[in-house]
């Protein structure tokens, strides 16, 4: 439209009045402008994380207000030994997912980042596992992890003779925990890769250009020029890999609902296990909050993984 | 599994590639044979969830006489029955209006915050954005309990309308932040020829900078969309009747009944609920690779 033509501009600044006049004056646009976003974040974000805390030290459960009952649910936690398991679980989860995820990501990465013929579509296919909603693809999962008709079995047994019995997935503890993790690390590696590759896009191909006149491997070129000047963009995408992972919810009560004898408990099943379908809100909350302090730990991760990014590359860097 | 893909990597990589500056077989061995593996461990579940979906059950439960990759007589009866038969199209309805809901809503309520932040600079903005990028951290499984009691307080227990005002809590960050990087693209200088020419902030917002923004909404608005439509502790949490519940939680908790498990039903019903955001995504698939990546590289 024609912001331009100064005269038709006036008469529709007269016409608008004091709203007008209002509505550009700064404080009160900043004020308007930050009012939804701040406000949705406050009440359904700040607001509950207080009282997640607040109900942390209460024996609130649904449909009673709780009291004020101090630490005894944190007492009450340690001496639990399911929470115990479920921290043990949701630790080693964590650490082997994130590991399998960030070895084959950046594996996928680094291929995804060489010339070969439709690229752009085998890397619209990889993202797949990512974007499609986790409940569905950990429903497939259970699918391929049934006792009786699961595909890997079939294959180990029928087709490749490598064993007389099928495999019992989901049945037995250790197995179940690598079954839930083989899965959560399937559905991570498309957002590892896809965040790295756009990291490996950003170096330089000059760099490597002098390490080859130099006479450098390609281990070495890998070793000195890519995982140095990856390291920044690594730790921002692990540090979210951590937290959403630490936190998962979704494959695990779909797949196992904590099971078999409780042993794939992760911290945020086990809350709702306590916490919505026990009813003990208080409780629950405990086991929550309990995660906060490795959520700390995770973001402290990322800052300073940032703060080392712009050392490293100066100040052109956005 | 892996065998299967080696099977498949040899049969791709028979593909000559003239860019090729070393030997081709190493070149196979290095990059396309693993790439091959990738590919197909990646898309395995969607291909036995789609296969799965069309077997009629003799076939599905007997592996002994049919060849378990593939159908010798495919059947609709599963997604018949998940059509007619269950409240599946309802459960459709209802998780398209919780996405589009809090799609629009976190769009609105975060280029508006975005534009505050990037455009109309004031003293502490950088703490602003801050802090809504700290929100982002905050993962919903240790909100979802103290959450449900404010949805009781509210009034909003059992209702879509909570899922709405809810999801932009972690949609906001988000999209904030991309829009920030996207606003910080535009030239400045733009705005300040319309402020001279004396147009308004909202007719500057409006007319200037939210058309050269585009890209960004599109990238934000289809990442909102996807994380809503695949949101699952909240709904399941929040929703308690079978009628008002989203795909995702409706599968998990309406369809499995008893101990036979109806895997026919199940597939099916997994398959209709990712194609949505499959479609969708496969429309915008560049802008969602942008928003993904922009966002991390910011």
């Amino acid at each position: 439209m024609s912001v331009t033509t100064l005269p038709s501009r006036t008469l529709a600044l007269r016409q608008q009045g004091w709203i007008a006049r209002v509505f550009d004056y700064k404080p009160f646009l900043i004020v308007m402008c930050l009012t939804p976003a701040i406000g949705l974040l406050l009440v359904f974000l700040t607001y509950p994380l207080g009282l997640g805390i607040w109900l942390a030290f209460t024996d609130t459960t649904i449909g009673q207000r709780g009291i004020y009952i101090g630490l005894e649910n944190f007492q009450y936690l340690l001496k639990d030994q399911l929470w115990w398991n479920a921290v043990f679980y949701s630790i080693f989860y964590t650490a082997v997912a994130t590991f399998g995820k960030f070895a084959l990501g950046f594996w996928l990465a680094l291929l995804l980042n060489n010339h070969f013929p439709f690229k752009s579509l085998v890397r619209a296919i990889v993202l797949l596992p990512w974007i499609v909603p986790t409940v569905l693809s950990a429903l497939a999962f259970w699918w391929i992890y049934d006792p009786q008709f699961s595909i890997i079995s079939y294959l180990l047994v029928d087709v490749l003779h490598l064993r007389s019995t099928n495999v019992d997935f989901l049945g037995s503890p250790w197995p179940a925990r690598f079954s839930l993790i083989a899965a959560n690390i399937w559905r991570g590696i498309p957002f590892v890769a896809i965040s790295l590759l756009a990291g490996l896009q950003t170096i330089s191909p000059s760099l490597y250009e002098a390490a080859m006149l130099d006479g450098a491997t390609a281990w070495q070129r890998f070793r000195y020029i890519t995982f140095p000047m990856m390291m920044p963009i690594l730790a921002i995408v692990m540090t979210f890999s951590i937290i959403f992972t630490f936190t998962d919810f979704q494959l695990v009560y779909a797949i196992t609902r904590g099971g078999p004898v409780n042993s794939t408990h992760l911290l945020a099943t086990l809350a709702f296990q306590r916490g919505i379908a026990g009813g003990e809100l208080g409780e629950g909350a405990a086991i929550a909050v309990s995660m906060i302090p490795f959520l700390v730990f995770a973001t402290l991760f990322s800052y300073f993984g940032l703060a080392r990014r712009k050392w490293q590359q100066g100040e052109a860097n956005d | 599994m892996t065998d299967v893909a080696a099977q498949s990597g040899n049969a791709r990589s028979a593909t000559p590639d003239p860019m090729a500056w070393d030997s081709r077989a190493r070149r196979v061995v290095m990059i396309y044979l693993p790439l091959a593996c990738f590919i197909v461990i990646l898309l395995f579940p969607f291909y036995w969830m789609t296969i799965t979906s069309f077997k009629p059950n003799a076939e599905l439960l007997n592996y002994k006489e049919h060849n378990p990759f593939w159908i010798t007589s495919p059947t609709l009866a599963h997604v018949k029955h998940l059509l007619f038969d269950t409240d599946y199209p309802r459960w459709l309805k209802t998780t398209m209006l919780v996405a589009i809901g809090s799609t629009v809503l976190s769009l609105f309520a975060s280029t508006l915050a975005a534009y505050a932040i990037e455009r109309l600079r004031f003293r502490g903005s950088p703490y602003v954005g801050l802090g809504i990028y700290l929100a982002y951290l905050v993962p919903p499984s240790i909100l979802f309990i103290p959450l449900a009691t404010v949805i009781v307080q509210f009034g909003l227990f059992d209702s879509p309308l909570a899922l709405v005002l809810v999801y932009p809590t972690f949609l906001v960050p988000f999209c904030t932040w991309l829009l920030i990087g996207y606003f910080k693209s535009i030239p400045y200088e733009l705005e300040e020829c319309a402020l001279v020419d004396g147009a308004t902030r909202l007719q500057i917002l409006w007319r200037i900078t939210l058309p050269l923004a585009v890209p960004g909404l599109i990238s934000a608005g289809i990442f909102s969309f996807t994380l809503s439509w695949n949101e699952f502790i909240y709904a399941l949490a929040f929703i308690q009747s079978g009628a008002n519940k989203t795909v995702p939680v409706a599968i998990l908790t309406e369809l499995i009944t008893g101990d036979v498990y109806q895997w026919g039903a199940l597939m099916a019903g997994s398959l209709l609920g990712s194609l949505p955001v499959a479609l969708f995504y496969s429309l915008f698939v560049d802008y969602y690779v942008s928003s993904l990546t922009g966002a991390v590289k910011e």
